[in-house]
C-alpha cells in the first residue's frame, strides 16, 4: 500500500483568539474523493489553505504527496491543483491565454503546452470559448476555465474549494462526473461544499463545524449516525404542525422539506406514525400523509451539529 | 521560462486596461504641455498698469518705450500709487510700473527709482514678463546715459534706474529650461508608482494573487513579474520625454547622460519601491489610487519641481529631505542645464542610492509578507 496522498496531523489554525482549526486529524488515500462538508466558517477554507502552503498551521503537520506543508510548502505546491471559491481567472485575458499563463507558471511551455491546452479545453467543453475574456463568461463556463486552469500541470492531488458555488444543478453534475473521472485515472481530490447532494458523490467525508471533526465515514456511514427515526410527515398548516411536534420532547428535530415537515423521533418510540398523527389531530390540526423517510446528509448534519454544540464547552 | 510568462501576462493586461494605457500615453503628453507651454508661453501683450507721478519727459519716454517695446500693453493709468495694487488684484494688470516724483532730475542726477509691482499668480508669465520690463528700463538708463555723454562727456559716469521688484501673491519665477526636465521626474513618479500598485492591487481583488501563490513561483520571481514590465513601460515614456524635452524644447543637454540615465535609474527604483509599498497597503484599487496621490502631491509642491525649496519655511525645508523627487530633480536640472559632475553632485546621488535601496528592500518585504 503506497502512502495516503494526504495525511494531516492535529492542524491547528489560530487567527488572534479565534481557533478557526482545531485538532484536525484525516488521511487521504490516493485517487478518493475526499469531502470537506461544513457550513460557512467552520474551517473548511482554512484547512485547504493550510493544506496549499497558502497559510502557516499554528500547530500541527500535513503531508501532501509526502512533503510537510510545514517545512516544505514550496514542494507541495508542485504536486497540487488548487481551485478557489471565487474562480481566480485574469479577466481581461482571454480562455487561452489563461491557460497559457498558468501553464507557463508551472514551467509548461511549447508543444507540450499546446497539447495539453487542446485536452483540456476538449474535456472541459472550452473549445469554443478559447478566444474569449474570462470576464465575459457564465459562471459554469468559468468554473470550467478555473478547474482546468488547475489542472494544466497535471496535478496527482487537487484541492477544490466551494468548486460548485453559484452553479447552476446540471453544471454541478457534470462537474462532479468531470472529478469521477480525474480519481478513476487516479487524482486524489479534497472538495469542500456545503451542498450535501454533492457530498453524496464523495468516496468518504468529513463533516466540521467550529473547526472540529463532528463525523467522519461514507456518505452511507455518516447518515446511519443520525440517531432516532425520520418521518415525513404532511399537516396542514404545517408551520403549527411543527410548532405542536417540537414541544413534544420525544421529538428531537423538526425541520421543512419543501411543504412537508421532516421530524425526527426517539428512536424508542414504538409506533412513530400513530404517535405523531394522534399529537397532531389532538391539536385540531388536518393531517396528510405520514411515512418514514431516509435521512439525507442535510439531517446528518443538522443532527450532529447540533450534538457536537451540545458538547462543546461554550 | 516562468519569469517570462509573468511578463508576458502583464503586457497583455496592460494593452487591455484602458485606464492603464491612456495613464502611459496621457500623462506625459499632458505634463509636457501644461508645464512646457505655461514656462515658454512667449510675452505678448502683457497687460501694464502705470502710476506717473513724475509726468516729465524723461517719464513720458520711458512709458512709450515700455508700450512699444511689443510684449506690453499699457492697460491702465493710475493716478494714485495705491490704485496700483487694486488694478493687479482686479487682473486688469498683470505689472504695474510706478514712476515716483523727481524721476526725471534724479535720472539726470544720475540715479534713479521706479517700483515694479507683479501679479506672479502665473509665475512663469510673471516672470518672464518681469524680466523683460526689467531689461527695457536698464536699457532706457543706458541711452540716458549715452545721450549725456554726448551732450556732456566730462560728465562722471552714468545714470542708472535703480528698478525695485517686489513680486506680490507668488515668490516664485521659473522658466521653461527649469521647468522641463522636471517633467521627467513627475511622470516616472505618476506611471511607475500607479501602474505597479494597480496591477498588485487588481490581482488582489481578482484573487488571482492566491491563485498564483500555491503555484511554485517563488516570491521575487512574482514581484520581479510586476517590476520589470512597468519599469520597460516607464522607460519607453522616458525616452519620448526625453527626446521631446531635447528636440521640442532645446533644451540645451550640458551634462553627461551615463549621469542622467544613472540618476534616472535610480529614481526609477525608488518609484517602483513606492509602487509595491502602496500596493501592500491598499485593498482595492481606488485605496492604491488615493494612496499614490497622497505622495504625489508633497513631492510636487515640496520636490522644488514647483516652489524652489529656499523660499520655503525652514520646518518645511526639513521635510522635503524625505523626498526622493527633491535629488533627482536637482540632479537632472544641474546635469543638463550646467553640466555638473559627480563632484558636485555626489550627495544627492548618494541619497537616491540610499532612497532606491530602501525603498525597493521596504517594498520586497511588505510584499513578501503580504503574501504569506
Amino acid at each position: 500500500m503506497s502512502e495516503p496522498a494526504v495525511i494531516a496531523e492535529g492542524l491547528v489554525r489560530r487567527f488572534g483568539a479565534f481557533t478557526a482549526v482545531d485538532h484536525l486529524s484525516f488521511e487521504i488515500p490516493r485517487g478518493r474523493i475526499f469531502g470537506f462538508l461544513g457550513p460557512n466558517g467552520s474551517g473548511k477554507s482554512t484547512t485547504i489553505r493550510m493544506l496549499c502552503g497558502l497559510l502557516l498551521p499554528t500547530e500541527g503537520d500535513a503531508r501532501v504527496c509526502g512533503a510537510s506543508v510545514r517545512c516544505e510548502p514550496e514542494r507541495v505546491r508542485g504536486q497540487i491543483g488548487y481551485m478557489s471559491q471565487q474562480f481566480s481567472l485574469y479577466p481581461d485575458l482571454t480562455v487561452s491565454e489563461n491557460l497559457e499563463f498558468y501553464g507557463g507558471v508551472y514551467g509548461i511551455t511549447g508543444p507540450r503546452l499546446g497539447r495539453r491546452q487542446d485536452e483540456l479545453l476538449d474535456r472541459l467543453e472550452l473549445g469554443r470559448e478559447r478566444g474569449r475574456l474570462a470576464a465575459e463568461l457564465s459562471t459554469g463556463v468559468r468554473q470550467r476555465l478555473a478547474l482546468a486552469c488547475a489542472l494544466i500541470h497535471e496535478p496527482p492531488v487537487l484541492f477544490l474549494d466551494e468548486p460548485t458555488s453559484g452553479v447552476d444543478p446540471g453544471a454541478r453534475r457534470r462537474f462532479f462526473e468531470l472529478i469521477q473521472d480525474l480519481s478513476a485515472q487516479g487524482v486524489t481530490t479534497l472538495v469542500t461544499t456545503h451542498v450535501m447532494d454533492e457530498a453524496e458523490h464523495c468516496n468518504r467525508l468529513l463533516l466540521i463545524h467550529r473547526g472540529r471533526r463532528v463525523a467522519e465515514g461514507s456518505p452511507a456511514a455518516v447518515k446511519a449516525l443520525v440517531p432516532g427515526r425520520l418521518m415525513q410527515v404532511r399537516a396542514e398548516p404545517a408551520m403549527r404542525a411543527a410548532d405542536v411536534l417540537e414541544a413534544a420532547p420525544e421529538v428531537l428535530e423538526v425541520s421543512l422539506f419543501g411543504t412537508a415537515l421532516h421530524v425526527r423521533l426517539r428512536e424508542d418510540i414504538p409506533e412513530p406514525d400513530a404517535f405523531v398523527r394522534t399529537r397532531l389531530l389532538a391539536a385540531g390540526l388536518e393531517v396528510g400523509q405520514i411515512e418514514a423517510a431516509r435521512p439525507t446528509l442535510e439531517h446528518a448534519f443538522l443532527a450532529l451539529a447540533a450534538d457536537s454544540e451540545a458538547e462543546a464547552p461554550s | 521560462m516562468r519569469l517570462q510568462a509573468l511578463i508576458r501576462k502583464e503586457f497583455r493586461q496592460f494593452r487591455r486596461d484602458r485606464r492603464m494605457v491612456v495613464m502611459a500615453v496621457m500623462a506625459p503628453i499632458i505634463q509636457l504641455t501644461l508645464l512646457g507651454y505655461a514656462a515658454d508661453l512667449d510675452v505678448q501683450d502683457l497687460p501694464v498698469a502705470v502710476c506717473d507721478d513724475d509726468r516729465s519727459a524723461e517719464s513720458a519716454r520711458l512709458v512709450a518705450e515700455i508700450a512699444h517695446a511689443g510684449y506690453f500693453v499699457v492697460s491702465a493709468e493710475a493716478t494714485r500709487s495705491a490704485d496700483l495694487v487694486a488694478l493687479l488684484d482686479r487682473g486688469e494688470a498683470q505689472l504695474a510700473l510706478h514712476i515716483p516724483y523727481g524721476f526725471q532730475s534724479r535720472l539726470r542726477a544720475g540715479e534713479a527709482t521706479v517700483q515694479l509691482l507683479v501679479d506672479a499668480s502665473d509665475a512663469n508669465t510673471a516672470g518672464i514678463g518681469a524680466g523683460y520690463l526689467n531689461g527695457l528700463i536698464a536699457e532706457h538708463g543706458a541711452r540716458v546715459l549715452a545721450r549725456r555723454v554726448r551732450s556732456a562727456p566730462a560728465e562722471r559716469s552714468g545714470p542708472e534706474i535703480d528698478l525695485r521688484t517686489r513680486v506680490l501673491y507668488n515668490p516664485t519665477l521659473e522658466s521653461v529650461y527649469y521647468m522641463v526636465p522636471g517633467v521627467l521626474g513627475l511622470v516616472l513618479l505618476v506611471i511607475t508608482t500607479n501602474l505597479t500598485s494597480l496591477s498588485v492591487v487588481k490581482e488582489r481583488e481578482a484573487g488571482t494573487l492566491e491563485q498564483v501563490m500555491v503555484t511554485p513561483l517563488r516570491p521575487w520571481e512574482l514581484m520581479l513579474g510586476k517590476l520589470v514590465p512597468f519599469a520597460l513601460v516607464a522607460t519607453a515614456d522616458m525616452a519620448t520625454v526625453m527626446a521631446v524635452i531635447l528636440l521640442w524644447f532645446r533644451v540645451p543637454m550640458q551634462g553627461s547622460y551615463a549621469l542622467l540615465f544613472a540618476a534616472l535609474f535610480l529614481f526609477l527604483l525608488t518609484c517602483l519601491g513606492t509602487g509595491l509599498l502602496v500596493s501592500t497597503v491598499s485593498r482595492t484599487q481606488q485605496q492604491a489610487q488615493m494612496t499614490t496621490f497622497f505622495i504625489m502631491l508633497p513631492s510636487m509642491l515640496l520636490s522644488g519641481f514647483m516652489y524652489p525649496i529656499h523660499n520655503m519655511p525652514e520646518w518645511l525645508q526639513l521635510t522635503t529631505y524625505a523626498i526622493p523627487l527633491r535629488y533627482f530633480l536637482t540632479v537632472i536640472r544641474s546635469v543638463m542645464l550646467k553640466g555638473s559632475g559627480v563632484g558636485e553632485l555626489w550627495p544627492e546621488l548618494a541619497a537616491l542610492l540610499a532612497f532606491a535601496v530602501l525603498l525597493v528592500a521596504a517594498g520586497a518585504a511588505s510584499f513578501r509578507k503580504r503574501l504569506q
